[in-house]
């Protein structure tokens, strides 16, 4: 008894065995509990069995823990069928003594019931299944259907006490399946024996799609995901989507990824977007988005990175087509491996689905950059907090692998810009918004910004026009009545110019004015000059007429004097005449 | 498949009208009873040729999947066919006689039991 009280108090944590199923050791916290049984209940066609085969084909396979599949269902040949569909070959798995499938049929037509008896049978058979691989996992799958093979409900359940009990004691981990009752978890209430661990698998239809959905309902000892968790049953076996990571852990780079439009770059800070976020596109229809995810998409091949293009509206083709009309030739990358596109109607299967193959083709591509064009046609598929929940997941898993998600999304014409269609403007890192602006009966297109988490933002409304070259941003253009765009922009624009011209040419009349008065005035300059010279040759000309003739009165003047033989008078008269010459 | 490795031998035809296996578990009493009672039965009802095989599946485990021995005791009627299954202590020898489709007709026991033509 002290051995047993020893043993019921570990002193390490619950050891698990992995299932090794994608996204469920995420929510059960590492796996189920090890050497316990697990009970896996839900209405018929849930998943039970792929749920369980699979827990022994990758326990065979990548945790080397040999199985035992025990069908009370179905026979040998018909499991192997099924599983193969799913890509899991027991056939195999089972030459190779990693698996052992045993069938065990109770017959009601052919078994009379008469006295005591016990399920020691199914005992001696489990057991040597387990000894003859020395099997570690053991599937019961659907226990219950002895129920309906055999009548003494008391023998049985007693008797399944004990099986569970004694699965214990071998230290195998199994899964017992069940089918869910009305209103109860097993139809015949085995859970009471089973309770340990127990998982919920739900299928149900929802708006014509189907949609499942897995709970753990309980897990002794152990932490573990309490939401409905969706899963997929596919080609490669089970998946289930957590909701969402526990935790928020996303590495941020610093790194900035260009959007393809260098203007519009330098709306964000110069340099992008940030690698790893995720960005907002919306915009009504028609305002563009399309074309700016193509550039963003074409900048990312040019730099050599892969990317993923999920076009929803149109085929991978048409998407190439289109795009060739504003100057972006994407089928090069597209030949050169860089860009893949998948093009899905939203209404062509469900969210999950949807989910599960854009996870496989993101894991397995690995592209850099991820556009998903429209967000908003998921609603088709969904109602909008399946969508929301669904583009949560997938915001959540591009970030965990850094990677740039463009999403783009269709708002409806009126008024409703501020909204994002799916409610996901919260958990995006950058929103463009991409508006129609109809004024002057035309419409033209305009671009702003409105959050860009972590950077220096232009607060502009842009506007753009889309060429034969691409994406183009024009200058911001703010006139006296608020912003123009489109044709009065052109008309403003136009008489902008022509006012400059006048202006320009008023100024060189002007200036063509000053030079002829200059010339002018150097031309009256030369004249008066020419007058002055002459002025002056005249005045000094007569100076001299004036001079020779005071000269010569002088000079008479000296003569008579001698003739005379008068004195001459002191300091009277020109001294220098005085003296005569000869 | 190991299934068919596993197989019950085939049952060797010796004359006998009728080939009853009874698969136990170890030597319980309820095996014991099982195997009393069995024995009596036929001593008693059956008028034919018969022969009674007893299968300890501690001993040989591997048969209980040829026959998809679930619970035990298990009588398994072999021969005549089809094969019938009969699972308990066979203490109430109505049943297992309704089992094993022998009738006895209660007003004139000198008739004997019969074997219900199915």
């Amino acid at each position: 008894m002290a051995k047993v009280t020893k043993k019921q108090i570990p002193s390490k944590p619950l050891p698990k065995s992995r299932t090794g199923i994608h996204g469920l050791d995420e929510i059960l916290n590492g796996g189920l509990p090890k050497g316990r049984p697990t009970l896996v209940c839900g209405a018929a066609g849930c998943g039970k069995t792929i749920l369980a085969v699979e827990f022994l084909v990758r326990g065979a396979t990548e945790f080397n823990e040999p199985g035992v599949f025990v069908s009370f269902d179905e026979r040998d040949d018909e499991l192997c069928q099924n599983a193969l569909s799913m890509g899991f070959d027991l056939l195999t798995l089972s030459s190779r003594k990693k698996i052992v499938l045993e069938s065990v049929r109770v017959e009601p037509s052919e078994i009379e019931e008469c006295g005591e008896y016990d399920l020691e049978g199914l005992f001696i058979r489990l057991g040597n299944a387990i000894d003859s691989i020395g099997a570690k996992r053991v599937v019961l799958d659907t226990l219950e259907s002895l129920f309906s093979g055999l009548r003494n409900g008391s023998v049985l359940r007693a008797e399944l006490r004990r099986l569970f009990e004694w699965l214990k004691n071998r230290g195998v981990t199994a899964i017992v399946t069940a089918e869910s009752g009305v209103g109860t978890l097993t139809r015949n209430g085995i859970d009471e024996y089973v309770a340990d661990c127990v998982i919920l698998l739900d299928h149900r239809i929802e708006d014509e799609h189907s949609v499942r959905r897995l709970r753990v309902i309980k897990y002794r000892g152990t932490l573990h995901g309490t939401d409905e968790f969706p899963f997929i049953v596919g080609t490669a076996g089970f998946s289930v989507l957590p909701l969402s990571s526990l935790k928020q852990d996303h590495k941020a780079s610093n790194q900035r990824v260009s959007t393809g439009i260098p203007r519009l770059d330098a709306m964000l800070g110069g340099e992008g977007f940030f690698r790893g976020t995720s960005i907002l596109l919306s915009g009504c229809a028609g305002a563009g988005k399309s074309s700016l995810a193509a550039h963003f998409v074409n900048a990312a091949c040019e730099r050599g990175e892969r990317a993923f293009y999920m076009a929803s509206e149109q085929s991978s083709a048409e998407v190439v087509r289109n795009m060739r009309s504003i100057g972006l030739d994407l089928e090069p990358w597209v030949k050169q491996g860089l860009l893949k596109f998948y093009a899905s109607r939203p209404g062509a299967c469900g969210l999950e689905r949807h989910l599960f193959a854009l996870h496989e083709l993101v894991l397995d591509f690995k592209p850099q950059i991820v556009v998903i064009d429209a967000v908003t046609n998921f609603s088709a598929a969904g109602n909008e907090l399946e969508v929301k929940s669904m583009v949560t997941r997938l915001i959540d898993l591009l970030k965990s692998m850094e990677t740039t998600a463009m999403f783009t999304s269709l708002t409806s014409g009126d008024g409703a810009s501020q909204q994002s269609g799916v409610g996901v403007s919260s958990q995006v890192d950058c929103w463009l918004l991409l508006r129609n602006i109809e004024a002057n009966g035309e419409r033209s297109r305009g671009l702003y910004v409105l959050k860009s988490r972590g950077m220096a933002h232009s607060n502009q409304i842009r506007e753009f026009n889309l060429t034969d070259h691409g994406l183009e941003l024009l200058d911001v253009y703010v006139g006296p009545g608020g912003m123009l765009t489109g044709a009065a922009r052109f008309v403003q624009e136009t008489r902008e110019t022509q006012e400059s011209e006048e202006r320009r040419q008023r100024l060189v009349r002007t200036k063509l004015d000053l030079e002829q008065k200059a010339a002018n005035l150097a031309q009256a300059i030369a004249r008066m000059q020419a007058e002055f010279a002459l002025e002056k040759q005249r005045v000094l000309g007569e100076t001299a007429i004036v001079e020779e003739q005071e000269r010569r009165v002088e000079l008479n003047r000296s003569q008579m004097a001698n003739i005379r033989r008068a004195d001459v008078a002191k300091g009277n008269g020109h001294t220098k005449e005085r003296v005569p010459r000869s | 498949m190991k299934t068919r490795k596993l197989k019950v031998p085939p049952v060797k035809a010796k004359g006998e009208r009728w080939l009853l296996r009874l698969y136990v578990a170890g030597s319980t009493i309820r095996s014991l009873r099982a195997i009393e009672n069995l024995q009596v039965l036929c001593d008693q009802y059956i008028t034919e040729t018969y022969r009674i095989e007893i299968v300890d599946l501690l001993k040989t485990p591997t048969l209980a999947t040829g026959d998809q021995i679930v619970a035990v005791p298990t009588l398994v009627r072999r021969l005549p066919p089809p094969i019938k299954k009969i699972i308990g202590d066979l203490s109430d020898t109505d049943k297992v006689l309704v089992g094993l489709n022998i009738t006895v007709d209660k007003h004139d026991p000198s008739k004997g039991p019969r074997l219900v033509k199915e």
